[in-house]
């Protein structure tokens, strides 16, 4: 799936690295437990969060994730927008909450934590 | 003598917003050296948890990361206070991290149990009130 494609399903808006909004990513994973998600996580491509800090940026860089989607329209501040452009990951901001967000995009064909592409048409 | 390249980090401990910047670090630097991303994960994902842990429970400390020919090994050295159970503290969930730190996405007890399983191997020696020092190696 494209991030541009979960730019349309979240209804989110695009708060950095507009630039590669049409880099593919396989699957997601949902949490507030940046170590769970670094046990976890397999080539995930995208993390959906509430928490805003700059280890959530930090966690994904570590997980070669190009992706963070923020909840329940929570923005983060510019520090964490700031270090997200350096490191070439899209920050997403949607007002769904976090089981509504994950719900749409796993409808969609975005699988959790798995290496094959998912279907996307 | 091996060919090694050394790279050195002061962790300061007083700070959580720049908790995990040495190991963000580490991470381009191996990506320059071509290293494949896997092993790059493997290294950065161990790092970044021990270096949290440096921060969270000891105040910070020195990480170093040392290329050898056949292996990269990191250092975490901490003058914290040490760890009374180590094999308590290995346990996937066992977590002493205050609500404060679990409200910002840390202390779900799962940092040491990655940092063995991304690890070819992993040592830790601790002493109560001295300090705990960590060493681990991923092979290449
Ligand atoms: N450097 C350290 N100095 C002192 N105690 C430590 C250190 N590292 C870990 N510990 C102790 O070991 C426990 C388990 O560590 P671990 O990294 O597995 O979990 P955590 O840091 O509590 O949570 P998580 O890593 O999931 O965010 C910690 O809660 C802490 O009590
Ligand atoms: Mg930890």
């Amino acid at each position: 799936m494209k991030i541009k494609e979960i730019v349309r399903l979240l209804e989110a808006d695009v708060l950095t690295c507009e630039n590669l909004l049409d880099s593919d990513v396989y699957s997601a994973c949902g949490s507030d437990m940046m170590s769970d998600v670094l046990a976890f996580v397999k080539d995930q491509g995208v993390l959906l969060t509430g928490l805003l800090n700059q280890q959530v940026v930090r966690t994904a860089e570590m997980m070669d994730m190009r992706c963070i989607v923020f909840v329940r329209n929570k923005r983060p501040g510019q520090e964490v927008l700031s270090l997200a452009e350096e490191n070439g990951i899209v920050l997403l901001a949607t007002a769904e909450r976090m089981y509504e967000a994950c719900g749409r995009l796993y409808t969609a064909g975005l699988i959790g934590g798995c290496t094959k592409p998912a279907n996307t048409d | 003598m091996d060919e090694q390249l050394i790279f050195r980090y002061e962790i300061d401990g007083s700070n959580f917003t720049s908790a995990g910047e040495a190991s963000v670090s580490v991470k381009k630097k191996l990506r320059q050296l071509g290293f494949a991303p896997e092993i790059i994960r493997r290294v950065s994902i161990a790092m970044y948890e021990g270096e949290i842990n440096m921060v969270i429970h000891a105040h910070g400390g020195k990480a170093e990361v040392v290329v050898k020919n056949d292996r990269i090994e990191i250092i975490l050295d901490d003058h914290g206070p040490g760890i009374p159970n180590i094999d308590l503290a290995m346990q996937e969930g066992f977590s002493t991290a205050p609500d404060n730190i679990r409200s910002l996405g840390f202390g779900a007890g799962m940092g040491l149990p990655n940092m063995k399983r991304y690890t070819d191997t992993m040592a830790i020696q601790t002493e109560l009130g001295v300090g705990t020092r960590i060493t681990m190696t991923v092979n290449i």
